[in-house]
């Protein structure tokens, strides 16, 4: 048996094992956009190329105005399905994905590290993130008693509240939390029983791509969860202009694009949740306790009251 | 409106009779005796009972209330709030300007930065129950003054209206000093100043729903009423003033739409909230985007009435009537779609007929009137041009012969049949007495039709099989959904929209997390 290199030890890549003498040609992973639980190339035919810290170049598919038509499309299709399944079910399916994070930890780590993070800040945010989607998993079956409840109203009528999901969300990750940022936006709106459209962080967008490849042999259904890498100024104006999107996640939304992507949500009356003010877009923002905030989840529930009246 | 205690085995004859607000308790009195000279062509005449004005003295002019004092506009101009029951003027209104905003704005920055912030919070609940102890006290006074700038009808605005707004004030008080167990582990605080637009169909209820919670959450206020009805927000003022609520906490600006976005635009703005049509919220979106500013939205709706073949035909009659009449239809939640079940569409519309011909139209100061006037001339003629698209698209109109006062704008209940979905008056928001039926076989099929709109407001469930009930109210998409009752509010019952009805909600816990920012 060869040895590894001292390369791949470091950064526990793929084993580079000597084949005879000859080092091993290592078999690399196209990056592709995931939706509607494949993995196409974008339409456009486009792709760049992302420097990696170690060395080498990963091509990253460049998503299109037409990509993003798609993932929509394959999204609203999938909400419904998503939205009914039992708040218990959704758990457990969120908690599956932390199970599977959990087993490419290595890969998230390498990825992490490609994009320029120290061996010890990669292994902590695999970490983190991995229990905050296990935070997330805890949350589907205990929202309604939180958030909603029964109203003690002066008739004689019972009426209770409860929270619902908004449809199909829109999320511009965080730029700079790539990996436990992503988790931190794309698990509350997954734990309110929506469906996400993810535009991914474009200076370090490999965890992405892992988290969609952990995704696609998790339980969550195809559909539900769609990403797409893309030169994201480039998409922003036409993602908060399509009419078939309920909702906006904005907290990677760079500042100077913000008005814009407001003033198209606003077009047609979807929800938008935004960076809470004097927070910035850094790689530490999601970090301990600062992460786990269930505004990423409330921001896309629509609380429903339903009245009847007592007696005959 | 006791649409729900209606019994199942009344016949229909006997379920108006009950319907009717008025008549349980005096049966013989409401049958006109021929020699009373009263016109007696109905058996259902009713001698007038107008309630009386007295109480009310509306003054000339009101002017802008900033900073706990009665100010003068600073652009000199009024306009004038009329009557729309008779077209007869009212009063002259301070038009505010974007200077007097500008000024509203510094009051209240400055109150919420040196008092109110300061107060401890139960003093800060105290000024609250004062509140509502006054409204209840001079609950005629706002019931009289509302009925007669807006034209809704004064069993409404005595039974509905002010006591909820009174309430409002009441519940929310008890939150001021319980903040904390609104947002479980996290801090809640005030965003500082809110904005706050509201419409002319519930003026006072309206401000009411806003005033309360941002109070108790602990910001100050800068409010702009509706032009068409700013009277009972100019008397809360008074209130106010009663109440010794610390100046600048709640101020009080009239003007057009042009001075309401100058307030929710105005960077020392920390929230909006709106109530209004769909498309005045889009553009307010629009102008504070990317403003960081907090919003909450509650815009149109087109709402479903759904009846199904098995429900109590007479308490739904009474729910369709009540969702669809109540204050004119002026209701951004009213049941303004119909859909009736295929195989009892031809009984249900002929009791609905029978008892849409029993509503009585007129003086919305007669305690006995059941539809009132519309709001202004404005809407009059809005609700005629989508009638008019009604008919020219081919919906079939039926309207219930009535007289109509010959003074004032009024508009006859109306009922269209044969209603497609693409219809104008099937699709379209119209805020008057219009009501559009459209029929469907299956649950499934009633669904599809409720959802099928932009709107998502309220929906109306009527059967008397509860599994169906809870399947229809967890799909239709709406806020609100009353089954086998409409149009019911209460202060503790959190209400608002999905879809482009808008967000955020008013009422209860979750009305109160609108004002809160929590850290």
């Amino acid at each position: 048996m060869g040895k590894k290199s001292k390369r791949s030890e470091k950064l526990n890549l793929p084993l580079s094992i000597d084949n005879e003498g000859a080092p091993r040609i290592e078999v690399r992973r196209t990056a592709k956009l995931f939706i509607g639980g494949g993995f196409p190339r974008s339409e456009s035919g486009r792709s760049r190329e992302v420097q990696l810290a170690k060395g080498g170049v990963a091509n990253i598919a460049g998503g299109s105005r037409k990509d993003l038509r798609e993932a929509v499309r394959v999204a609203r299709g999938a909400a419904e399905p998503w939205a009914a399944k039992t708040a218990m079910v959704r758990g457990q399916i969120l908690y599956r994905v932390a199970e599977l994070m959990e087993g490419r930890a290595a890969q998230f780590r390498d990825d992490l590290i490609n994009h320029g993070s120290s061996k010890s800040d990669a292994t902590a945010e695999v970490a983190a993130a991995i229990d905050r989607m296990v935070w997330f998993a805890g949350w589907p079956d205990k929202l309604s008693a939180v958030l909603g409840g029964t109203n003690p109203v002066a008739s004689s009528h019972f009426v209770f509240t409860l929270p619902e999901p908004t449809g199909v969300i829109a999320c511009m990750a965080p730029e700079h939390s790539p990996l436990l940022g992503l988790v931190s936006r794309l698990g509350g709106i997954l734990a309110g029983g929506n469906v996400a459209i993810v535009l991914a962080s474009e200076s370090a967008p490999l965890p992405a791509v892992t988290l969609a490849e952990t995704l696609a042999v998790s339980d969550v259904p195809a559909g539900v969860v769609n990403i797409i890498t893309a030169r994201r100024a480039e998409l922003l104006p036409h993602l908060v202009r399509h009419a078939d999107i309920d909702g906006f996640d904005l907290w990677g939304c760079p500042d100077e694009l913000l008005v814009e992507a407001e003033q198209g949500a606003a077009e047609h009356v979807a929800r938008v949740a935004r960076r809470p003010h004097g927070v910035k877009d850094r790689a530490d923002a999601f970090d301990g306790e600062r992460g786990e905030r269930i505004d990423g989840i409330t921001a896309f529930l629509e609380m429903k009251t339903v009245w009847h009246p007592i007696g005959s | 409106m006791p649409s729900d205690q209606t019994p199942k085995g009344a016949t229909p004859r006997r379920a108006v009779a009950r319907a009717a607000e008025a008549a349980p308790s005096t049966p013989p009195a409401t049958v006109a005796p021929a020699s009373s000279g009263l016109s007696s062509s109905s058996p259902w005449a009713y001698a007038p009972a107008p309630e009386s004005r007295e109480i009310v003295s509306i003054r000339q002019r009101y002017g802008l209330f900033i900073d706990g004092k009665e100010r003068a506009p600073s652009g000199g101009e009024v306009t004038i709030t009329y009557n729309p029951a008779t077209e007869e003027p009212l009063a002259e209104v301070a038009k505010g300007t974007p200077a007097d905003a500008d000024r509203a704005i510094e009051a209240a920055d400055r109150a919420y930065r040196k008092v109110w912030s300061r107060l401890h919070p139960r003093d800060r609940a105290k000024y609250l129950y004062r509140i509502s102890r006054i409204l209840q006290e001079r609950s005629r006074e706002f019931a009289v003054t509302e009925t007669m700038d807006s034209g809704k009808p004064i069993r409404e605005s005595r039974d509905v209206d002010v006591p909820l707004a009174a309430a409002h004030f009441w519940y929310y008080a008890g939150w001021a000093d319980k903040l904390e167990y609104a947002v479980p582990g996290r801090r809640p605080e005030a965003h500082g100043v809110v904005g706050q637009v509201i419409p002319w169909n519930f003026p006072l209820l309206m401000l009411a729903w806003k005033i309360a919670p941002a109070l108790a959450a602990g910001n100050t206020v800068v409010l702009k009423p509706a032009s068409t009805t700013p009277l009972t927000a100019l008397l809360f003022a008074d209130v106010c003033r009663q109440a010794e609520l610390p100046d600048g906490v709640v101020n009080i600006v009239t003007g057009p739409g042009s001075t309401g976005m100058s307030i929710v635009t105005d960077p020392r703005v920390a929230k909006v909230a709106f109530t209004g049509s769909t498309s005045v919220g889009v553009t307010i979106a629009k102008g504070i985007a990317g403003h960081g500013k907090g919003l909450t939205l509650e815009l149109g709706g087109k709402a479903a009435n759904i009846v199904f073949d098995d429900a109590a035909l007479d308490q739904a009659v009474e729910g369709v009537v009540n969702g669809i009449f109540f204050n004119q239809g002026e209701v951004c939640c009213a049941g303004s779609r119909l859909l009736v079940q295929e195989s009892i569409a031809e009984e249900f519309l002929a009791r609905l007929r029978d008892r849409m011909s029993m509503l009585r139209i007129g003086d919305p100061m007669d305690k006995n009137t059941d539809i009132g006037a519309i709001n202004s001339k404005a809407q009059m003629e809005t609700i005629g041009e989508l009638v008019a698209s009604g008919v020219a698209e081919g919906a079939q109109l039926w309207q219930p012969a009535c007289d109509l006062p010959t003074r004032g704008w009024f508009f006859r209940p109306t009922l269209f049949t044969n209603v497609a979905q693409s219809h104008r008056i099937a699709r379209e928001e119209i805020f008057g007495p219009v009501l559009a039926t459209i029929t469907f076989r299956t649950v499934a099929e009633a669904i599809e039709k409720a959802n099928n709109t932009a709107y998502g407001l309220s929906a109306g469930i009527w059967t008397e099989k509860g599994s169906r009930i809870l399947q229809v109210a967890n799909a239709v998409k709406a806020g609100v959904v009353w089954a086998n009752t409409f149009n019911r509010f209460d202060p503790t019952a959190p209400f608002g929209g999905y879809k482009e009805s808008g967000y955020g909600r008013e009422g209860g816990m979750q009305g109160l997390h609108a004002y809160l920012r929590s850290s």
